[in-house]
């Protein structure tokens, strides 16, 4: 059998988002266009307050969009599901729970039981490097920990797309670059849709194929700069001059829209 | 160099005062307690109201003696633990109720927030006269005092719940059930032990209200009708029951917070 063309993962199709806040009508985002292909690493930078959270939780499905429409799969978004699972920059572990009955809360809500859970959730616990704290209680654990316990609890149920808001942000830069890497190792042996939003330019450029820089008041998309440089990466290839090159356009790119923001 | 050694001592200071073990300092804290109380009892100002340990617990016998010491501690526990478990029983489903539906809340809490300034005995003659004397009035005083803190404190658990814990429950695939008893149970347990407790200590803090209702036995009572005789011995043998009552129970729900609640991040002392 030929393998198949890559096909449209997601699409998010004309997507508008007005909130109604106390000053009157707030738009978040409009005319908001995008394909991602299946198993493509999309980043998604621009100024704070520029609406990629929100764009993020209407394709969660944990909110809806004022008018247009995402489609996963070519069917129609109308709210959460397993296939889309979502990394929060806050970990959002249930601390009353261990890491490993973390990992297994979604396969359990799958009918998923027993035996086969706890396989499933050692398997994922142990790819993010995390087996010897299995039974601990998440207040046990450093950020970078909490994070890949996330990371394992998102993959445990076995999404094809992967939503990422800010999950390093609130990291120091050596967990960060070492959660990168490990997350790009897992992306290119566990292939899934990658939707990650990042005010780091640098960490979009080396985790992603395309990055769409995201401009403010309305949110729109400003631009998409494919990053046409070759996995694996690693530190080294912050040090080439392609990558030197798209950070300072990137970078320049989103300068102006915080700029823009700031007026 | 000097900073050094005044960190080091700091360091086996702090060492040799945790050695110390708790049950000590409690010895040591009670032993100071009956000292204050040897003072008292000596000193002509305060002797009349603070007779010597031994005579009061010579009373504790006396009391036994009349019948009343067990029967009054009984029924007190009665009307506590009724009062108690009527007024959790009604407060988990208002302050979920107020939690959720803002009109309920609108309307509710100021009622709480207006009653609970108000001394339980102020309003005991109101319940006497609708409920009578006996049981019934005791149980309704404890029953509204316990209801208010706790309905008040079950209400800030629910809705501190932080919003992403519900997030990240919907996207791993769960419904409103799963939300409600995998997420927000747990989520709000911490402050339903948190109510029980205050809820405990407000139950016997009302004892004494309850029971001028009229009431035929109780600690409560007791102490109101000893005081008609200015019998001081048993008088202090009876409120040291109500601090030995609830501390006990401190005790206990602390225990079984340490069990239950073990995971938080942060615990209030
Ligand atoms: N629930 C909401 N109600 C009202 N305004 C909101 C809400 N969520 C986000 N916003 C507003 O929408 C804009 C975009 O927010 P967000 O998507 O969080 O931005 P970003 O993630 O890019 O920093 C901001 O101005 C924010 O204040
Ligand atoms: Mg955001």
């Amino acid at each position: 059998m030929a393998r198949e063309e890559r096909s449209i993962k997601l699409k998010i199709d004309n997507v508008k988002k007005v909130f109604n806040s106390r000053n009157g009508e707030m738009i978040a985002l409009n005319g908001i266009n995008l394909d991602i292909m299946e198993n493509e690493f999309i980043c998604v930078v621009g100024p704070s307050g520029c609406g990629k959270s929100t764009l993020l939780n209407i394709i969660a499905g944990l909110s809806e969009p004022t008018s247009g429409k995402i489609y996963c799969d070519g069917h129609e978004v109308t709210g959460t599901g397993t296939e889309r699972g979502v990394v929060f920059q806050q970990y959002a572990l249930f601390p009353w729970l261990t890491v490993k009955k973390n990992v297994e809360f979604g396969l359990k809500l799958k009918g998923i039981k027993g035996a086969k859970a706890s396989e499933i959730a050692m398997k994922y616990i142990e790819m993010v490097g995390l087996q010897d704290f299995a039974n601990h209680y998440p207040k046990e654990l450093s950020g970078g920990m909490k994070q890949r316990v996330a990371i394992a609890r998102a993959y445990a149920v076995n999404p094809s797309v992967l939503l990422m808001d800010e999950p390093f942000g609130a990291l120091d830069a050596q967990t960060r670059t070492q959660l990168q890497q490990e997350l790009l190792e897992t992306w290119q042996k566990e292939q899934k849709t990658c939707f990650f939003i990042t005010h780091d330019v640098d960490e979009a450029i080396i985790l992603a194929q395309k990055v769409i820089i995201m401009s403010a008041r309305p949110g729109r998309i400003k631009e998409i700069v494919d990053i046409n440089i070759p996995y694996p990466r690693n530190q080294e290839t912050k040090m080439s001059p392609e990558f030197l090159e798209l950070k300072n356009y990137i970078w320049g790119q989103v300068y102006q829209e915080y700029l823009e923001v700031r007026k | 160099m000097k900073t050094n050694t005044t960190a080091k001592l700091k360091k086996t200071g702090n060492r040799n005062s945790t050695k110390i073990s708790s049950k000590i300092w409690v010895l040591i804290s009670l032993s100071a307690a009956m000292l204050v109380w040897w003072l008292l009892s000596i000193n002509p100002q305060t002797s009349r109201s603070f007779p010597n340990a031994v005579v009061v617990f010579k009373s504790m016998k006396t009391m036994i003696d009349r019948g009343v010491f067990f029967t009054d501690i009984g029924s007190s526990l009665i009307s506590v633990g009724a009062g108690f478990a009527i007024g959790f029983a009604i407060a988990l489903p208002v302050a979920i109720l107020m939690a959720w539906y803002r009109p309920v809340r609108n309307i509710i809490e100021p009622w709480i927030q207006f009653i609970r300034n108000i001394p339980p005995l102020a309003y005991v003659p109101l319940i006497v006269i609708s409920a009578g004397v006996g049981r019934k009035p005791q149980i309704i005083v404890i029953t509204i005092a316990t209801f208010l803190t706790m309905a008040i404190t079950i209400y800030q658990g629910v809705v501190n719940i932080d919003e992403t814990l519900i997030k990240a429950a919907r996207v791993l695939g769960a419904k409103d059930k799963d939300i409600f008893l995998k997420v927000i149970a747990p989520a709000t347990l911490p402050f339903i032990i948190t109510a029980i407790r205050l809820g405990a200590s407000v139950a016997l803090t009302t004892l004494i209200a309850a029971e001028s209702t009229g009431a035929t036995g109780g600690v409560g009572m007791r102490i109101r009708a000893l005081n008609n005789s200015f019998d001081s011995a048993p008088m202090l043998l009876y409120i040291i029951v109500i601090g030995v009552i609830g501390i006990t129970l401190e005790k206990l729900i602390k225990m079984a917070e340490r069990r239950l609640t073990g995971w938080q991040e942060k615990r209030e002392v």
